[in-house]
């Protein structure tokens, strides 16, 4: 019980941060938009998807790429917090230590679903458009809330562990790249085989097709429950690496 | 004698092949100011991250409040605050938010109201609603200890509070330190600096080499040197003496 006040108290001091420093908010969606834009209107007439219309296509992975950059800064936040020694003082007083860490972690939850909604409303502006139900929304918006968490835990273990704040974010560049090399852009079966194969068997693209196929409102197959798979396996084993890794530095 | 409020015995610990501390021994009563003396590297961090739980001994024991700070840190956590080596204030929120926070973080049943007194207290209430990254360092230093006093803790520790202040920074945080001490709380600090040992301190214990070489009150450690002897010599004004008489601000000698 205890716990849980604690962990809203410190998540209260966090939600602070990003309010008196929008700009993380902006900064993270600024540069999915500018994808979006950048493949919509400059590459996207040359990509042929088989879906009408490419916005649409693109969405997904968009939103995956905004959550891969905005959980850096989970890793800064905290690197910057053990930096400081306020970690040293949480940690020498009566909190449970897992109170602290579940702070920042909901902390990037909160800024990375307000980015996403920055982003989804530009979609919008540029013709994105669903048939989804408020089922598959719900859907939609657990998938990327598992997503979200899966690499906030990740970004915990590098915010910890990083000697310097450039080490601590970056991390997240291969998972900024990763979803380059999924269905995210082009459907992969224009891709030579060794690409493909990994384009096929690589967390990003079973969450897109899922993502993808919930918001047109068509059967999702077996996409989700590999995007399920994915997410609560890496959200768990980092999990466990992150407060393995807490407990002993501290 | 009454019972030690801290106790730490035959206390060891290496990194790697590094014996940073190898057997140290306190005793501290309840309600002293006890100043733990040492250079840089002498091992005064690591004593205090033993004795507020954030890190864990080789060999040894370290009871406090008759606690122990390996099965029962939680306990131990309940009867200590931590004023680490750099001040750990949250530069993005203000005094008050800072105080606010660990008063709820102790289970203050008023925060804001606790708080507001601290700010008074300290000297921080003109303050209090700017952003503590616009504070000058003493007034940081202050803050941090203010936050280590929410909960009323029976135990301080004050790793190296001075450390990186200008000298009226270093006067501001004595004056806070010698007041706490008036207040019956249990203080351990350490320092680098002779004069804020002889300056703050009840008890000294110097640390060299992992080990307490010396031990006792400023008059017991007088007494380990050979007797005084008078010699004449002409009094050059210190250079803090001049900065002083500059600035136009006096030292608070006790």
């Amino acid at each position: 019980m205890k716990a849980l006040k604690d962990t809203f108290t410190l998540l209260g001091r966090s939600l602070k941060h990003i309010l008196r420093s929008p700009d993380t908010i902006i900064t993270v969606a600024v540069m999915p938009i500018a994808f979006m834009l950048l493949f919509v209107y400059v590459f996207g007439g040359a990509i042929h998807t088989g879906a009408g219309n490419y916005v649409n296509y693109l969405l997904p992975g968009i939103l995956l790429i905004a959550v891969a950059s905005g959980v850096s800064y989970t890793a800064f936040r905290l690197f910057m917090d053990m930096q400081k020694g306020i970690l040293s003082r949480f940690n020498s007083m009566p909190i449970k230590r897992s109170s602290v860490l579940w702070s920042h972690v909901l902390t990037s939850v909160v800024s990375n679903s307000i980015s996403l909604a920055v982003i989804i409303g530009v979609a919008l502006i540029m013709g994105f458009r669903s048939s989804a139900s408020i089922l598959e929304w719900l859907a939609v918006i657990g998938i990327l809330l598992l997503f979200m968490l899966a690499l906030t835990w990740l970004a915990v273990i590098p915010g910890l562990k990083a000697k310097s704040i450039d080490g601590a974010s970056a991390f997240s560049y291969p998972l900024i790249l990763l979803p380059f090399i999924s269905s995210a852009f082009v459907p992969t079966n224009t891709m030579p085989t060794v690409v493909r194969v990994f384009a096929e068997n690589q967390p990003v693209t079973a969450i897109v097709n899922a993502v993808r196929s919930l918001l047109s409102s068509s059967p999702v197959a077996s996409d989700i429950w590999i995007a399920l798979a994915w997410c609560l396996g890496i959200g768990i084993i980092a999990y466990l690496f992150a407060v393995r890794i807490y407990k002993r530095i501290a | 004698m009454p019972k030690p409020i801290i106790r730490v015995t035959n206390l060891k610990k290496a990194f790697k092949d590094n014996k940073v501390l190898r057997g140290v021994n306190l005793e501290i009563q309840k309600g002293e100011i006890f100043a733990l003396l040492g250079s840089n590297g002498a091992g005064k961090t690591t004593i205090i991250q033993i004795l507020s739980t954030l890190l864990t001994q080789d060999e040894g024991t370290v009871t406090i409040n008759d606690f122990d700070t390996r099965t029962q840190a939680e306990k131990v956590r309940e009867s200590i605050s931590l004023t680490g080596q750099f001040a750990a204030v949250d530069v993005m929120l203000t005094g008050r938010e800072n105080l606010e926070l660990i008063a709820k973080l102790r289970q203050d049943p008023n925060p804001k109201q606790t708080a507001n007194d601290l700010l008074k207290r300290f000297g921080l209430d003109d303050a209090a609603d700017r952003r503590t990254s616009t504070y000058s360092g003493g007034m940081t230093r202050r803050l941090d200890i203010a936050m280590s006093l929410l909960g009323t803790p029976a135990v301080i520790f004050l790793d190296e509070p001075t450390t990186g202040l200008d000298p009226e920074g270093r006067i501001e945080v004595w004056k806070t330190i010698k007041e706490l001490a008036n207040s019956g709380t249990t203080i351990l600090l350490t320092t680098q600096y002779l004069n804020e040992a002889e300056e703050l301190a009840d008890k000294i214990a110097i640390l060299r080499g992992g080990k307490i070489i010396a031990n006792g009150t400023l008059g017991e450690l007088k007494k380990m040197l050979p007797p005084a002897k008078k010699e004449y010599i002409e009094k050059q004004p210190s250079l803090e003496e001049i900065f002083f008489a500059i600035t136009g601000k006096k030292e608070t000698k006790s």
